[in-house]
């Protein structure tokens, strides 16, 4: 077990270098000068020079890559090149509306599809789990930022519900932020919770199987209460496993979901970065959500194994 | 497909939607009695910071000008120079000296006076070796700053500028504190009528009146700049309510909605932006003239005005904007005619036409514009590949590199005919008479002069249909009609509040 | 002709819908190839925004072409993008994947770490960043998807493959003396198709999906040529004077990601029983 938690982390530090190295690269390639972007077209050259310099985009690139790198493992993120903020806060600030934007899709994609994953094993073969398996294949067909502008259509066009984007700010309250949220989370949570409803019905299926789910409907146990004291639980260990993993589907949903609100939140920032070449901030913010999904993916293993004594191959 | 269960399931989850959605939509109305003393703009853009002297982005002047920076001299709604920091001005008779006598009482938001000293900090630190400021070459003409006395600053040119004061009304010209330049990024500090609030990054800057403001006191006192980028949300803020103004308004399909509308009144007025089919004049084959000029005759500025701006903007035939001194109406030089383009291809050899690359930037009327554009010369064979690109590569490859065929792109800067004399421009335009014309015009005070030597400059640049010459971008503004006082036009790039009132 | 009925019948429903749908959609960028009802790139700004009607059946765009003939166009340029994605990915991603199987535990690690390495960065996050380096456009959104689809395939025909080493007509094959090159041509190969080609019509789907995100944010498919994905982000500055535009768009990359996952999902249960539940899972 400590072999493989040892082989588990090294992996997980060589991805995290790696994707440094990778991400790096691709954004050596791209064309631009963040300097030229801030100073325009009438910028004179020596002016430009003079900011790339306040930048320290004129040291050679092995320079900078060491001292990315070195400030990131200090914890140190850098400065972005447009806002002139240190990267920790920027992303701080965006944190707070991506997170509650990605909790609030995984916990409407959770009360939506675990119950309807349920009652459709509950009803295998008949009209209610073909309606909810057919809801599970719409939702994974149905493009989010379509489904997205779809309900901007509905509430924000034709009833005049919700603004069709941006976000107020926390301090003007709790409920102004979280109705600014929800039609986003909802675009977001919908593809999460047709993948998640298929997920349930199906492990709740093979727990139905099992022999004491078995005699529990023999010794004459509503159906109910077998589904909600017998097969809940035991579903639920795959169904959290799934939403972990989603974290990264979330991430990237949210990119192109926050484009569509106009949120500031996370997935546009590196959006707008990338457009503004804000190497720094691209840099940091990919090389975070990177790690982050690494971590999640190791941590996931590291309980399965935890749990499931058979020995476990990688990948 | 089980139709009936499916719809089942749909209304299922959009039944949980709606009921989530009822609780949380009913928000209090609030009445309005007295004038209102606050406003909410709207703005397209966030700008990246709050310097105006160390950034180019337009969207910095926007909330800033004259709201909360102050040059030495100003740019009113109609363009004209007026006193900023400076009350009035003194120019010797060579030109070469001018003398700025700076207001009494004059403070920056941070409590300490705005004198002399930092307005000779601020010019030399804008013309310094280390200088950043996007617009340097405005301040190349200053040979030193002195400052006498508090109130006095005496400025020597090193060579007479006919556009100095122009130029030192920019917001790249505005005043600011040694003690507090480094940190005006995020926190600016300046000696306007209207001090920094606070800023909810990806949303808003507020900004409320100064009450140590030494001039005439402004009737709002709070704004608000709301940033949206989308069209449609910002359809649906204004139609919300949410807000007050929205000037540079470019969802122009959404105009007449609004113009219906008795709550909203909609003005359009000019810009300074010439919007031109920037083209390589050092490539093959539009080293040609006749290629050129085939392309103008294949462009129909109607139907691209219509197309992109539905109707709402000025076509032009060279550099120069219909609403200033020297224009002339060049727009029927090189009429709508396919048939005529088809037959200067040929005659420049491509009578089965050419491949080409149009790049272009991110904004909407780029991107709408190039798509016509492409279409109206696949007609007349020119079989154009649109490339999309973000600003960084697009100034970089394009504005820089010079690495280009076709580009879209509206210059902004006021009076700029001037760029087709730069020897290393981006259109790779060389004209001995264009420049000659140049020379004479910077050796030329006498405004009847200056503007028949422009009529030339203009001339020689759709005789030789350096770029395609398309339309002026207009500037529309949408409003609740009891706003008064926004700016009609955009001679700068600015969202000047300080005149602003409720009825 | 019963026994084909017979046999029709008993094949999952899922092949059968997802078959149709996908036929639907072949057949329209088929026939875009030779009728379209107006020409999909012409433009007539008189004509702009108008309502479905008898002329244009789904109405116009913003700049007066009939949406019906973009929508077919359409079709032609998402399935073309798909595919050349999913044949991009395969054929970098099996034989890595048969090479990672057969060359023991470096080969294995390796694969499996440039997997790790890939599925770190969200396939649109990915995609967005290639566009950005490589620039705007059909070729390189299918160079970006490609590269995503390459890994999984990687990861698909390694699993699939090492099961198919572990059985016995194989290690029979080692024995008799056969090289490894030749054991996975004639005896893994064969045996892990169906997997692929199952995971290719998931990946087919995915990538229809991903294209069509690009594309509205303007990362993908250029103009002229009309892009589903595209039209949608057009549509969405006319949500308040023409709503309608938003919906044909969106409604076609639906069905073809749907019939394409019915089709995989069909063809999983048809290839593998073991796996057959209710029809649409």
């Amino acid at each position: 077990m400590l072999a493989f938690l040892v082989r588990r982390l090294l992996t997980l530090a060589l991805t995290a270098w790696l994707a440094t190295l990778v991400v790096f690269a691709v954004l050596e390639a791209i064309p631009g000068d963040p300097a030229l972007v801030m100073l325009g077209t009438s910028a004179q050259p020596e002016a430009v020079a003079a900011l790339r310099a306040q930048m320290g985009l004129d040291r050679p690139w092995p320079v900078r890559y060491a001292g990315w790198v070195g400030g990131m493992l200090h914890g140190d993120f850098g400065t972005s090149l447009t806002y002139a903020r240190p990267v920790a806060g920027l992303v701080a600030d965006r944190l707070a509306i991506t997170l509650p934007l990605a909790g609030l899709a995984l916990v409407l994609s959770a009360g939506i599809a675990i119950p309807l994953g349920l009652f459709a094993a509950g009803r295998q073969g008949r009209a209610g789990d073909w309606a909810v398996m057919a809801f599970g294949q719409m939702g994974i067909a149905v493009p989010g930022f379509w489904f997205a502008i779809l309900l901007i259509l509905l509430f924000s066009v034709r009833l005049g519900w919700f603004s069709a984007g941006g976000f107020p700010g926390w301090e003007a309250g709790a409920g102004p932020a979280l109705k600014a949220l929800l039609l986003p989370a909802v675009a977001l949570a919908l593809p999460e919770a047709a993948i998640l409803a298929r997920i349930t019905r199906t492990a709740a299926l093979d727990t139905l199987r099992e022999e004491y789910v078995r005699t529990a409907v023999a010794k004459g146990l509503p159906r109910r209460a077998v589904l909600r004291r017998h097969v809940l639980p035991n579903a639920l260990i795959p169904v959290a496993t799934i939403l972990g993993l989603q974290f990264s589907f979330l991430v990237a949903g949210a990119v192109v979901v926050e484009n569509v609100f106009t949120l500031p939140g996370l997935g546009r920032l590196l959006y707008q970065a990338i457009g503004q070449h804000d190497l720094i901030v691209v840099q940091s913010v990919v090389v975070l959500l990177a790690v982050t999904v690494v971590a999640v993916n190791a941590l996931v293993d590291i309980v399965c194994a935890a749990i499931d004594p058979r020995p476990r191959v990688t990948a | 497909m089980p139709n009936r269960q499916r719809r089942t399931a749909l209304a299922i989850t959009m039944g949980a939607v709606l009921g989530l959605a009822g609780a949380l939509a009913a928000g209090p109305v609030l009445a309005q009695t007295a004038p209102r003393t606050d406003l909410v703009v709207g703005m397209r853009l966030e700008p990246p910071h709050l310097d105006p002297t160390a950034g180019a982005a337009a969207a910095i002047d926007e909330v800033t000008y004259a709201n909360l920076y102050e040059p030495l001299t100003r740019i009113d709604a109609e363009g004209k120079v007026v006193p900023g920091l400076a009350e009035k001005w003194e120019v010797s008779a060579d030109g070469l000296t001018y003398t700025f006598h700076l207001r009494k009482g004059a403070k920056f938001h941070d409590g300490t006076d705005a004198d002399s000293a930092d307005v000779k900090f601020s010019l030399d630190r804008a013309r310094g070796a280390d200088s950043v400021n996007a617009q340097k070459g405005y301040f190349a003409a200053i040979a030193g700053v002195e400052a006498p006395d508090a109130r006095t600053v005496v400025v020597t040119l090193s060579r007479p500028d006919g556009l100095f004061l122009f130029h030192m009304a920019s917001g790249d010209a505005a005043i600011v504190a040694p003690e507090s330049a480094g940190a005006n990024k995020q926190t600016p500090v300046g000696t306007g009528p209207f001090k920094f609030e606070r800023w909810v990054a990806g949303d808003r800057v507020v900004l409320v009146r100064n009450p140590d403001y030494d001039g005439p006191k402004p009737a709002l006192e709070r704004v608000t700049f709301r940033f949206i980028s989308d069209p449609a949300a910002q359809v649906a803020a204004l139609k919300a309510g949410d807000i007050d103004s929205f000037p540079q308004f470019d969802t122009y399909e959404a105009l007449p909605q609004f113009r219906d509308d008795g709550a909203f009144t909609v003005m359009v007025g000019t810009t300074e932006g010439e919007t031109i089919l920037g083209t390589n004049n050092a490539r093959k084959p539009f080293d040609d003239v006749r290629v050129r000029r085939a392309m103008a005759h294949a462009i129909d500025r109607k139907t691209l005005i219509d197309g992109v701006l539905f109707g709402n903007g000025a076509a032009i035939g060279s550099h120069f904007p219909p609403h200033r001194a020297g224009y002339v109406d060049l727009t029927g030089l090189y009429p709508y005619d396919p048939d005529k383009a088809k037959a200067l291809l040929a005659e420049a050899g491509l009578a089965n036409g050419f491949e080409t690359t149009l790049r272009l930037p991110p904004p909407i009327y780029a991107r709408r514009s190039g798509e016509l554009i492409a279409a109206m010369l696949a007609e007349v064979g020119i079989r154009v590949t649109v490339e999309p690109m973000e600003w960084a590569p697009w100034l970089e490859k394009v504005f820089k590199g010079k690495d280009y065929d076709l580009t879209l792109i509206a210059h902004t800067e006021p009076l700029d005919i001037d760029i087709y004399g730069r020897p290393d421009y981006y259109f790779n335009y060389r004209s001995e008479r264009f420049n000659a014309v140049g020379a004479e015009l910077d050796r030329t005070q006498d405004n009847a002069k200056r503007n028949a030597l422009y009529g030339e400059q203009q001339r020689i640049l759709a005789e030789d249909a350096v770029n395609g010459f398309l339309f002026m971008l207009p500037s529309a503004t949408v409003q609740k009609s009891a706003v008064q006082g926004m700016w009609v036009n955009r001679p700068i790039q600015a969202n000047d509040v300080t005149g602003v009132r409720w009825k | 002709m019963r026994r084909l009925v017979q046999r029709v019948r008993r094949l999952p429903v899922s092949l059968l819908l997802g078959g149709l749908l996908t036929a639907l959609v072949v057949g329209a960028a088929l026939l875009s190839l030779v009728w379209t009802p107006f020409p999909a790139e012409q433009v007539r700004v008189v004509a702009r925004l108008r309502p479905p009607g008898p002329v244009h059946w789904l109405g116009t765009d913003h700049f007066g072409r009939d949406v019906l003939s973009m929508i077919l166009v359409g079709a032609r340029n998402s399935l073309a993008v798909g595919a050349a994605a999913v044949a991009l990915g395969a054929l970098l991603g099996v034989p890595l994947g048969l090479a990672a199987s057969a060359w023991g535990r470096w080969g294995d690690e390796a694969v499996a770490r440039l997997g790790d390495l890939l599925f770190a960065f969200p396939a649109v996050l990915t995609a967005i960043l290639l566009t950005a380096a490589l620039g705007a456009g059909a070729v390189n959104v299918v160079l970006a998807l490609g590269l995503f689809n390459a890994a999984v395939f990687a990861r698909v025909a390694r699993g699939a493959a090492l099961a198919v080493w572990r059985r016995d007509f194989v290690r029979a094959a080692l024995a008799l003396g056969r090289g490894p090159l030749s054991v996975t041509l004639v005896h893994v190969l064969p045996n892990i198709a169906g997997v692929v080609i199952v995971q290719g019509t998931v990946l087919f789907a995915v990538a229809v999906l991903n294209e069509a995100a690009l594309s509205y944010l303007g990362l993908g498919i250029q103009p002229p040529s009309p892009s589903w994905g595209k039209m949608l982000g057009d549509a969405q500055t006319f949500l308040f004077t023409a709503p309608l535009q938003a919906i044909f768009p969106g409604a076609a990359i639906a069905v073809t990601v749907l019939g394409l996952n019915l089709l995989g999902d069909g063809l999983r249960d048809a290839l593998d029983p073991r796996h057959r539940s209710a029809g649409l899972l």
